[in-house]
């Protein structure tokens, strides 16, 4: 049996009015425990509206996601999130945000300390512990999220578009760390991406959505070798690149099949 | 450089008005004079009961205003999250918003009486809405996301109201309370004009009424000089709360 296991799931916004939309429709995907799946489509494709109702934030208008063969019901600190838009507390500091879910969890203050500065230490924001998130850059934003949910340990790391604030320089370095933290720890991730070179570099399986309403339109397992990833993963990029074009023209030209109604 | 141009237009009003007293432009009998006024407070600066009076309207004002602002954001954020509240106070809310809290004082009298009670349940009327409305118009506010990221960290829904929504909803509160802290003033005031034994508004309408004008201003003058402290103060302890939105 997957970890978790999405099944027939269909999102609708807008139910109940005359104008419903569609935002993901007929996804059914395993993801194994342990495992890195990405999920790459263009914008509008509902792949944050799947992490999120993976996440627990929002129920499936018809299907069913499970996780360990238990309906999700609702949000968990099993399933650490690092939102798009980062989320951090604002009246919180960097070191207050970082350590929320450890307190939150009946950690004691001696050891909640130790553990954020590690992971403080990580994102590479040493320094701007007492600093509130409005002085920091898009970028440090995101690496305080990051750290606010790697500190809190979660079995599963959802993730939407983790790394999309952030400089190259910096991005090559999370995307390295986040790939060794997976390795080592055992962890199951669920992360969305626009960017293919990402998703294939982090994916071990790689999901390819369509423009709205958004389903699964291939699934493809990626094998790099150890000794250069990022090569491979460049060939591979092209290879979803050319499943993927037509699926972009699609949501970014207007008049193509911009945004189907739902029927009925 | 900030003070000197907050102060010239005082400073210039009381010139003017100075000027035009002693030239017998205004008739005494109808407005004192600021010297006369200020002669006035040094009276009952010396006087000795003024302190109590001051004492006795503080203690009511911070009664009211604490009653106010517990109960008022209670309500703020249960209405917003919990249906039936909120259908059985905001119609209430919305009429008794424009009412002049004032016009209830005789009422309020005759169901607390003459003593502290019924100043304090004046204020606290006056002072309630601003609160409710901030507390209900700031908790709606809150960005979705910051509660979904504090679900996900493991606080549970309950907890989220003092964790989240009342941390994300403060800026509004604090805004709330101190219009709460203004409308204090004039429900403090005009209740202990009607029926008081002590308090500023007591000795404003004593004085008053004894003929005495410069002493009766310089009573004014009293409340609207702590007034404007107060809302100093509470600006400053705003800001330091509230330091987390400074920019940069």
């Amino acid at each position: 049996m997957a970890y978790i296991e999405i099944e027939g799931v269909r999102k609708i916004y807008q139910e109940d009015t005359p104008d419903p939309i569609v935002a993901v429709d007929r996804v059914d995907l395993e993801i194994q425990r342990n495992s890195i799946v990405t999920i790459v489509g263009p914008s509008g494709c509902g792949k944050s509206t799947l992490l999120h109702m993976i996440g627990g934030f929002i129920a499936p208008s018809t299907g069913e996601i499970r996780l360990d063969g238990n309906r999700i019901e609702e949000p968990g600190p099993e399933r650490g999130v690092v939102f798009q838009h980062f989320a951090l507390f604002p009246w919180m500091t960097v070191r207050g945000n970082v350590e929320y879910g450890l307190s939150e969890k009946g950690m004691p203050r001696a050891q909640r300390r130790e553990v954020s500065q590690h992971y403080i230490d990580m994102v590479k924001l040493t320094g701007f512990e007492d600093a509130f998130p409005n002085r920091l850059s898009g970028g440090m934003q995101q690496r305080v999220a990051l750290a606010r949910m790697l500190g809190c340990d979660p079995d599963t790391l959802l993730m939407d578009e983790p790394f999309g604030a952030l400089d190259a320089q910096t991005r090559v370095i999370m995307q390295e760390e986040l790939r060794e933290i997976c390795r080592a720890s055992n962890k199951t991730v669920l992360f969305v991406t626009h960017d293919v070179r990402e998703a294939v570099f982090l994916g071990e399986k790689v999901v390819v959505m369509t423009a709205r309403p958004g389903r699964i339109k291939e699934v493809l397992e990626i094998d790099l070798p150890d000794d250069a990833p990022r090569l491979k993963a460049d060939e591979k990029a092209d290879e979803i690149w050319d499943i993927l074009r037509d699926e972009v023209i699609k949501a970014v030209v207007p008049g193509s099949t911009y945004g189907e109604r739902a029927a009925g | 450089m900030n003070a000197i141009r907050f102060y010239t237009p005082l400073f210039l009003l009381v010139a003017v008005w100075q000027v035009a007293a002693t030239a017998s432009l205004i008739d005494a009998e109808l407005l004192p004079s600021p010297v006369a006024i200020v002669q006035g407070l040094a009276h009952l600066l010396t006087g000795g009961d003024l302190l109590l009076h001051v004492g006795v309207s503080l203690y009511r004002q911070m009664m009211g205003l604490f009653l106010a602002a517990v109960i008022g954001i209670t309500l703020g954020i249960s209405m917003a999250h919990v249906r039936w509240v909120r259908d059985v106070f905001e119609p209430i809310v919305r009429i008794t918003y424009p009412l002049p809290k004032s016009a209830l004082i005789p009422l309020l009298i005759l169901w607390f009486g003459i003593g502290h009670n019924s100043k304090i349940f004046a204020v606290f009327l006056g002072c309630l809405l601003p609160v409710v409305v901030s507390s209900f118009n700031g908790t709606r506010g809150v960005n979705t996301q910051l509660v979904w990221s504090a679900r996900s960290l493991g606080t549970g829904p309950v907890r989220l109201l003092w964790k989240i929504y009342f941390r994300a909803a403060l800026p509004e509160i604090m805004s709330g309370l101190r219009i709460a802290l203004a409308l204090s003033y004039t429900l403090l005031v005009s209740s202990e004009f009607l029926i008081a034994r002590a308090g500023l508004g007591y000795l404003i309408q004593s004085l008053g009424e004894g003929g005495d004008y410069p002493g009766m201003f310089a009573g004014i003058l009293i409340v609207a000089l702590i007034g404007f402290a107060a809302d100093r103060l509470y600006v400053t302890f705003m800001n330091r709360v509230l330091r987390w939105q400074d920019q940069a």
